[in-house]
């Protein structure tokens, strides 16, 4: 097939990567930044904004050429056009421009590194947090991507992971599981938050803007896209109102966070399935993603004791967990040609989980390596009386609000 | 002359407020405070986990009046403060031994 450039298409995927960038920043900012305590509002909303913008350097330098440059024994891409040398602007990509293929899966990675924030906010050294994010995100998230999506031996294979349920939620949440183990918890370790309703705008815009990443990551504006975008919506609606249901039942009210806890694990969990399910599938989905991702925050927390400050590990981890293996139960062959359990191909089951383990134990140790040498280096968290203080002044000589 | 403090709902402070200009007592001075009472706090949840907020956000208004109105601001207070639920707050009085206008110079019960 010849690649020839579409303006529709183009315009689509450049609106989705505008959209993927708001679930950022604004989105994961606001998200993260109400969560936390009011004298670390900054820091936290800080750890984001620093994170995108190192990764949106570090892909153009040298990410997106080993993520999805030509395949290298199955493991990495090809560098071949470091600092974009190479690609030109007319250059095209199946049907949008080569350039534009580039900037969409930034913000792709600039969003999971931002993600992994959430686990260690209140704690983690400002040098500490930069360090990793440029170690992670080159260790981590370029093999995985370029294993999933850039030709390597899980795309080969056959793994089905539509817009990110490994590369994004999957390495995301194991990372900030293995991060916080050797970080430790913090020294009170409660989630209180300061200002729900920053939460309740992030996660609006997450929402928001996860309908340029699921429905962009059809590349093409077309009956793709709109599905991907119409099951992601549906996921959601199903997993905030399964997630009200349970806090009433268990807990006697529905939760305004716990909405939008659900609604987050809902989209999570339909994000590998985006561009293979249909409706029915996405409903059970989204019921599945905030039984599982309540579960892990109840049950298995207190009882493991790690302390992931905003469940990102919760959340991002269990449910993406749980969508990847969705999609080799759902997958139906009338939306993408991709086929699984229930119509007829229980292999593409058994694909998904080699593909859901193989993110978790290269995510978890490799993590677990790079925090271990930083934290014997530069050292990971803060000083006891900045973490009491609050990060907001003591490390960045400001406060969030002067009332 | 006496001072009143009174600790009230954060949400009650401008039927209170009202209530004391209805009655004839406009200067106050108010302040937002935490604090709490015998029941130690309130129960809130965050994603399954309850905690015990132990100190309550809280209004308190502080006003100095001449004695013979005392009987009259207290019940006025306590009128428009109450909800008759835990947490209506307290007021407290004591006594004020001068009172000096700063721009006049005016004391005693004259500055009131």
């Amino acid at each position: 097939m010849v690649d020839i450039l579409n303006t529709g298409d183009t315009a689509w995927i450049l609106i989705s990567t505008v959209l993927v960038l708001l679930m950022s920043i604004p989105g994961i900012a606001f998200f993260y930044g109400g969560l936390a305590k009011k004298k670390n509002v900054l820091n936290t909303m800080f750890l984001t904004l620093i994170a995108f913008a190192i990764v949106s350097i570090i892909w153009v330098i040298y990410g997106y050429q080993f993520a999805f440059g030509a395949d290298i024994n199955g493991l990495i891409g090809y560098p071949a056009n470091l600092l974009m040398s190479g690609i030109g602007i007319n250059d095209v990509n199946g049907s949008i421009p080569s350039i534009l293929f580039v900037a969409f899966q930034l913000t792709f990675a600039g969003l999971t590194a931002a993600l992994i924030s959430g686990a260690v906010i209140g704690r983690m050294k400002f040098s500490a947090w930069i360090a990793f994010i440029v170690v992670w995100i080159s260790a981590v998230y370029i093999p995985i991507a370029h294993w999933v999506w850039g030709g390597g031996w899980l795309m080969q294979m056959g793994a089905l992971d539509f817009a990110g349920g490994t590369v994004v939620h999957i390495s995301s949440g194991i990372s900030a599981l293995a991060l916080v183990l050797i970080l430790k918890s913090r020294k009170s370790k409660t989630l209180l938050p300061h200002n729900l309703g920053y939460s309740v705008l992030g996660a609006a815009f997450l929402w928001f803007g996860w309908m340029g990443f699921n429905g962009g990551s059809a590349l093409t504006a077309g009956g793709l896209a709109a599905s991907a975008l119409l099951v992601s919506n549906i996921a959601a609606a199903v997993a905030l109102v399964t997630w009200v249901c349970i806090d009433t039942i268990k807990e006697g009210k529905p939760t305004v966070l716990g909405a939008i806890s659900g609604a987050i694990a809902g989209l999570v969990a339909i994000t590998p399935a985006a561009g293979f399910v249909d409706v029915s599938g996405a409903i059970v989905i989204g019921i599945g993603a905030s039984i599982a991702s309540y579960f892990a925050i109840t049950y298995l927390k207190p009882r493991l004791g790690y302390d992931d400050a905003l469940d990102v590990f919760g959340i991002h981890g269990m449910s993406g967990i749980w969508g990847a293996i969705a999609t080799g139960i759902f997958a139906a062959p009338f939306i993408n040609e991709a086929a699984g359990l229930l119509y007829g191909n229980p292999g593409q089951i058994s694909i998904q989980i080699i593909a859901v383990i193989a993110t978790i134990a290269y995510a978890f140790v490799v993590t677990i390596i790079i925090a271990k040498i930083i934290d014997l280096t530069i050292g990971l968290r803060v000083k006891e009386k900045d973490e009491v203080e609050g990060l907001d002044t003591n490390l960045h000589e400001e406060s969030g609000y002067m009332l | 002359m006496k001072r009143v403090i009174a600790i009230i709902r954060q949400e009650k402070l401008e039927d209170v407020k009202s209530a004391l200009v209805s009655a004839g007592c406009e200067g106050m001075t108010v302040n937002e405070v935490k604090g709490r009472g015998k029941q130690l706090g309130i129960k809130e949840s965050y994603r399954g986990s309850n905690y015990c907020i132990d100190l309550i956000p809280k209004t308190r208004i502080e006003l100095v009046i001449k004695k013979e109105d005392l009987e009259e601001v207290l019940k006025t207070i306590q009128e428009s403060a109450r909800t008759g639920e835990i947490g209506d707050g307290k007021i407290f009085v004591s006594p004020v031994e001068e009172v000096v206008r700063i721009r006049t110079g005016e004391n005693g019960r004259e500055a009131v």
